[in-house]
């Protein structure tokens, strides 16, 4: 099926064009860097009280990250009007976008895998809940930035500012997602409360966005 | 607000390929086409000339699909929504629309596949038929302009399209591969495509095109079968 | 319009005079709140302004993505505007009641959150439609009309399991309004209402004239020849 492989072969194309402009993995590593160190001279709390708060840290702190990141994959298509070559092909304009979200979840997930066990090592951090639920909090909670974020860093394409068009549409939309992630962080990590409704929370924001996404996003592609 | 249609200096057949009514653009105040009304008919190669500004690269826009028309419309194939019939389509634009961190076969092998083809062969063959070498592993950025030029031109008939819009693919080439880019040309009009061409440098195609079109200020003010020098109006 | 629209003026005053007569002297004072309370009229009636504004924006919207009508993006601007306004008042009234009855500026209370996020959404609506060099501003636009509008159940529910997890003051009546209050308070809010269809429909009429006059400059700049180069 053409969507299928077109979304295979955009997604293949883009993650061999990030591993060979290495320069853009590296300084986006570093970014994820030195944003954990920055958080860590900013708070610098003991264990009880890190647990706390170091929900909303780390998902601060990835949704930066994630922003940055955004950026850079469709400032790709533009160099050279690449886009342009796209949009004149019959490909579906789908296809496109699963490729372009996809490929931001593996490159905003392998931040998080810098990132966390750093935070980790800086906040003295050890769960107190169930630990195995972090993993669908963060795979949900990715998914929800990335899948918002790639559609608003595509219509951000056609304005002027663009860098700072996206977190202004993003964040605001973000709200119950953050939320989301941060209280289920939160309730995991101190053992408190229950995570299990924020993690339906994020269930819902994630289907309810992602057909939103899939349903206009060829508009977005095809405003000039 | 319908200018009547400057009169084709060939013999119409009956079916025009593509056609544009009153097509107008605006971007802003700026009115890039003022009404644009024209037929042109298949198995022809058209060269559109005019001064910067003309609204020749606009023209070719509106009809790959990639600018929609403020007002008038454009049929391409006998279809309005340019997007039905974008496989039978292919566009070269002056800004390379290629990858440059990738070989031309990377690249033409992605673009391929947006058209659902799947082998290697077709993209090897078209590299060929622009004279580049399908075994260069280098990346496009490294390429000089007028090798990228010719990818650009074989990434565009990739799809072996029916309708050829190519905007400046001469620029920057050098004199031989620019004859052999246009004996490429001529060899695919005689085939049936239709090819529309915007060039400075019409004097390459002086023999082999059909009629030559020329814009001045958003609209189209004459066609004329042979290449005539500017003065004579 | 030139003629009416001075008349409507002191009629929307007028109301709103007498709507604040109502509130701000009529009222019965409250037990616990003191005076401080009757900002609750303002408050609650911005607040279903805002919201009734939003609402016609997600429904212009999405009747322009489907027809395209200009008139229905002309509405959706307008009532995007209109309606930030609104709850700016909104998010203004909240604090300026919180501080002196609970001692807390800002409170995680469903209305207040939501009419937090929403304000910020429309900003961001606003903000698309200023920076945007798209010719299809409008549909653009729409869209992210759309996205807002499914935000706002998601903002509920998220707050909705804030509250169950970590209890917080509410911001207005806790339990039933007295009769005479809630007369007031429906006065007041259609005092409001008055005041945003009058805002609405200048800032439409003023719209409809702008895009009149890009048409106009538009036809012009198609007809006539270019200037020399």
């Amino acid at each position: 099926m053409t969507l299928i492989a077109v979304t295979r072969a955009t997604l293949f194309k883009d993650l061999r064009l990030e591993w060979r402009s290495k320069d853009a993995i590296n300084s986006m590593l570093f970014f994820a860097l030195l944003v954990v160190v920055v958080f860590s001279f900013s708070f610098d709390p003991n264990a009880e009280e890190s647990r706390q708060i170091a929900g909303g840290l780390v998902w601060v702190a990835f949704l930066f990250a994630a922003v940055v990141a955004l950026n850079q994959t469709w400032a790709r298509e533009l160099r050279n009007q690449v886009l342009d070559a796209y949009r004149v092909s019959p490909a579906p304009a789908n296809s496109l976008f699963i490729a372009k979200a996809l490929g931001n979840f593996i490159f905003v997930a392998v931040l998080e895998g810098l990132m966390t066990p750093l935070f980790i090592m800086f906040y003295q951090l050890r769960s107190l809940g169930p630990s195995w639920q972090l993993i669908p909090v963060a795979g949900l909670g990715t998914w929800a930035l990335v899948v918002n974020g790639t559609f608003f860093a595509a219509m951000s394409l056609r304005t002027r500012s663009r860098e700072i068009m996206l977190p202004l549409l993003l964040f605001p939309i973000s709200i119950p997602a953050l939320l989301g992630m941060v209280n289920a962080t939160t309730a995991i990590l101190t053992g408190e409360l229950s995570a299990r409704f924020w993690i339906v929370l994020l269930a819902c924001y994630d289907v309810v966005f992602t057909i939103a996404c899939l349903l206009l996003f060829e508009l977005v592609l095809q405003a000039e | 607000m319908r200018p009547a249609p400057v009169k084709s200096s060939l013999t119409t057949p009956d079916l025009a390929v593509i056609s544009v009514d009153g097509l107008a653009k605006q971007f802003g105040r700026f009115a890039a086409l003022r009404g644009v009304s024209a037929e042109f008919a298949p198995g022809r190669l058209y060269v559109i000339l005019g001064d910067n500004g003309a609204g020749k690269t606009t023209l070719l826009r509106c009809l790959a699909g990639l600018a929609r028309p403020t007002r008038g419309t454009v049929a391409v194939l006998g279809q309005t929504d340019v997007h039905a019939v974008s496989a039978q389509i292919g566009y070269m634009a002056h800004p390379s629309l290629l990858y440059d961190e990738m070989s031309a076969m990377e690249n033409l092998r992605y673009f391929a596949g947006l058209y659902d083809i799947r082998d290697d062969a077709t993209c090897a063959r078209v590299i060929a038929a622009v004279g580049l070498d399908a075994t260069l592993a280098r990346p496009v950025a490294q390429y000089s302009q007028g090798m990228r030029q010719r990818l650009s031109l074989a990434r565009a008939i990739l799809n072996d399209p029916q309708v050829l819009l190519l905007d400046e693919p001469f620029s920057n080439v050098d004199a031989h591969s620019a004859r052999e880019m246009a004996g490429l040309l001529t060899r695919m009009r005689d085939s049936g495509k239709t090819i529309l061409v915007v060039t400075h440098q019409a004097s390459l195609l002086k023999n082999a095109a059909d009629e030559f079109v020329w814009m001045e200020a958003g609209k189209i003010t004459r066609r004329t079968a042979t290449l005539q020098p500017m003065e004579a109006q | 319009m030139k003629r009416v629209f001075p008349i409507l003026v002191v009629l929307v005053s007028a109301f709103l005079g007498y709507a604040a007569y109502q509130a701000l002297v009529v009222a019965p004072t409250e037990q616990t709140m003191g005076n401080v309370q009757r900002i609750f009229y303002y408050h609650v009636s911005s607040a279903w302004t805002a919201f009734l504004l939003f609402t016609i924006n997600f429904v212009a919207s999405v009747i322009y993505l489907i027809r395209r009508n200009p008139a229905a993006d002309a509405v959706a601007l307008v009532s995007a505007e209109v309606g930030v306004v609104f709850c700016t008042v909104v998010l203004v009234t909240g604090p300026l009641w919180a501080r002196p009855v609970w001692g807390i500026w800002w409170t995680w209370d469903v209305r207040l959150t939501s009419t937090l996020v929403l304000w910020l959404i429309y900003l961001s609506y606003l903000m698309l439609r200023r920076f945007s060099t798209s010719s299809q501003t409008p549909v653009l636009a729409a869209a992210l009309a759309v996205f807002g509008a499914l935000d706002v159940p998601l903002v509920y529910f998220s707050i909705w399991i804030f509250r169950t997890q970590h209890p917080q003051p509410v911001i207005g009546a806790g339990g039933s309004i007295d009769p005479r209050m809630m007369h007031v308070l429906l006065i007041n809010w259609l005092a409001f209402l008055c005041l945003a269809a009058l805002l609405c429909w200048a800032r439409y009429h003023l719209e409809r004239m702008r895009r009149e006059i890009e048409e106009t400059e538009a036809l012009e700049a198609l007809l006539e020849p270019r200037g020399s180069r």
